[in-house]
């Protein structure tokens, strides 16, 4: 752009352009120019196009020796040049999205959609028994059958395998590559938590939305287990710390919940200031332990 | 108009040695100490890391790598100390690494996985499609450079690694077995590449092939058991061997002559 604007301007002024002596003598070599004259049309020339066709021109008509050097070099060049595939213009969109997840991401989150989807299926199917068939009043702020709604059940553990698939050595085939990357770390784990909450975040909204339970309580508790497993991750690697993690709430939440067809303690409203506190602690080891994830280590 | 040579580029070094370690351990697994008390000092070059299976040529890299921390001693890469917590992203960025197992989206084009890497390796934007370019032209993949990694060939896929290596321009490189799985041309063109980048660049590469050395490197570093045995040029190692010693090349002479001794104690497997 700066050398067209440049050409531009120099063919406004005829009288700015170099000399066809000066050209001449360029073309056999700048021998009988003054070291000024060539440094002038040196530098005139690279903005110049009209003088640069001058020059090659001067170089065809009246030196057979440079202008046969040119046509070696082009010839060599040009096989080359006919395999070699140039650059594009612009940055293609998926170059964009891999910022955000790694293509192994992506089976992963279909399948944790997948789950929410079926979910809300079963939670609505039930809905329409339970109504039919006039069983289904119980504590607990479920709407199916049994009292329990299974999308406030698989809220908080969908995003942890979400985060496991993304930070993890056995699903990652580039694990060693990133974590040996500038990028690495914190900000790296963030984005990738954040493309995971940003899939299965609407999914559960909508599987909410459609089943009547209240936002802040799968939305808390499925926060707090993501900040959970980061928060672990950083000391035992994040993939074990998503299984610990998944191995704990169905202990303590899925297996009490289906033995006594009751919405367990922990997911009642009562709940939600202890799920607050899980998050703020997970949200402060994290931050406090922010360079733990830059190494090997947390990709166990 | 940009400069072709920055303040950057012509300032003067404040460190002596790209690379230097003193007493460095570093811990492979949980208990093994992998480079266990080892002292090294390298720069600007090709340095060759030679050293039998489960010498800890791979922790050593890694650690060198950052990506490892050392559990004792100290480490100071390009003059600042690689120990300790911290990202060390300022001196990531003039690192390049090629692992061991170089791990790859197979259905990323060869130019979408260089630029994904250069993209992790904070290259500034405006800078990311030439570079990109550059470093696939070096490797010779220009002609692929839209293909999908899956369609490549070993030889082809290994030298996409080091494109992602060098599309930073480290001042450090750091090449895990990068000559695994390439035949003997791409090998030779390998080593080519390799004395281009030793002129500017503290260049490790880790082998087995001794030959490799031979051709390449302007000093060898030979490790045993996590220690420094031997640290020299080529023909220093060849001259350590004699007629006696087990071995097809002088080379080969020299290193199983340095390595006699920690051998004997475990048996020669």
């Amino acid at each position: 752009m700066n050398q067209e604007h440049a050409s531009e301007h120099a063919s406004e002024h005829a009288s700015e352009h170099a000399s066809t002596r000066i050209i001449e003598g360029y073309a056999h070599g700048g021998t009988g120019l003054a070291a000024d004259e060539v440094w002038a049309v040196e530098a005139h020339l690279e903005a110049c196009r009209t003088c640069r066709d001058r020059l090659s021109a001067a170089v065809g008509a009246g030196v057979p020796a440079v202008a046969s050097l040119v046509d070696t070099v082009w010839s060599r060049l040009e096989p080359q040049l006919a395999v070699t595939r140039t650059m594009p213009r612009r940055r293609r969109r998926p170059a964009r999205l891999s910022r955000w997840m790694t293509p192994v991401m992506v089976p992963w989150l279909a399948m944790v959609v997948g789950v929410a989807l079926l979910a809300l299926l079963l939670d609505l199917a039930d809905t329409g028994t339970g109504i039919g068939t006039g069983t289904g009043s119980n504590t607990g702020s479920g709407s199916g059958s049994g009292g329990v709604s299974l999308v406030l059940l698989f809220a908080p553990v969908l995003p942890v395998l979400g985060v496991a698939a993304s930070w993890s050595r056995g699903l990652d085939p580039a694990y060693e590559l990133t974590a040996s990357a500038p990028r690495a770390g914190l900000q790296l784990v963030l984005r990738r938590t954040a493309s995971v909450l940003g899939v299965v975040v609407p999914a559960l909204l909508l599987g909410g939305w459609a089943t009547g339970v209240m936002v802040a309580q799968w939305l808390l508790p499925c926060l707090a287990c993501t900040a959970a497993t980061l928060a672990l991750g950083g000391v035992v690697g994040v993939t074990r710390a998503a299984v610990v993690l998944a191995a704990v709430w169905a202990a303590v939440v899925v297996a009490p919940t289906l033995a006594t067809s009751r919405t367990a303690v922990a997911l009642r409203t009562d709940g939600l200031p202890a799920w607050g506190l899980v998050l703020a602690l997970g949200v402060g080891v994290v931050i406090a332990r922010r360079g733990a994830y830059s190494v090997l280590e947390t990709h166990r | 108009m940009t400069s072709a040579v920055s303040a950057a580029d012509i300032a003067p070094t404040a460190y002596a040695w790209e690379i230097q370690a003193t007493g460095l351990k570093v811990r492979a697994g949980r208990k093994r100490m992998a480079v266990d008390g080892l002292d090294l000092s390298l720069g600007i070059g090709v340095h060759g890391l030679l050293g039998p299976n489960g010498a800890g040529k791979t922790t050593l890299v890694r650690a060198l790598a950052t990506v490892l921390r050392p559990a004792e001693g100290t480490l100071e890469l390009l003059g600042e100390s690689a120990g300790g917590r911290g990202e060390h992203r300022a001196l990531r960025r003039r690192i390049g690494y090629l692992p061991q197992e170089f791990g790859h989206y197979k259905r990323f084009t060869v130019r979408e996985f260089v630029e994904y890497m250069a993209w992790l390796k904070e290259v500034p934007k405006a800078e990311i499609p030439a570079a990109v370019q550059r470093a696939v032209e070096r490797v010779g993949l220009a002609d692929r450079a839209d293909d999908r990694l899956k369609s490549l060939s070993g030889g082809m896929v290994r030298r996409v690694g080091i494109a992602q290596a060098i599309v930073n321009d480290p001042t450090i490189l750091l090449l895990d077995e990068p000559t695994a799985g390439l035949d003997p041309a791409q090998r030779l063109r390998f080593r080519e590449l390799l004395q281009e980048l030793g002129t500017d660049t503290c260049v490790l590469v880790s082998t087995h092939l001794v030959e490799d050395v031979a051709a390449a490197c302007t000093d060898v570093v030979l490790l045993a058991e996590g220690r420094l045995v031997f640290q020299g040029t080529p023909d220093d190692l060849a001259a350590a061997g004699g007629p006696e010693h087990v071995g097809d090349s002088p080379l080969e002479r020299g290193y199983s002559a340095l390595l006699l001794n920690p051998a004997q104690e475990r048996g020669t497997w």
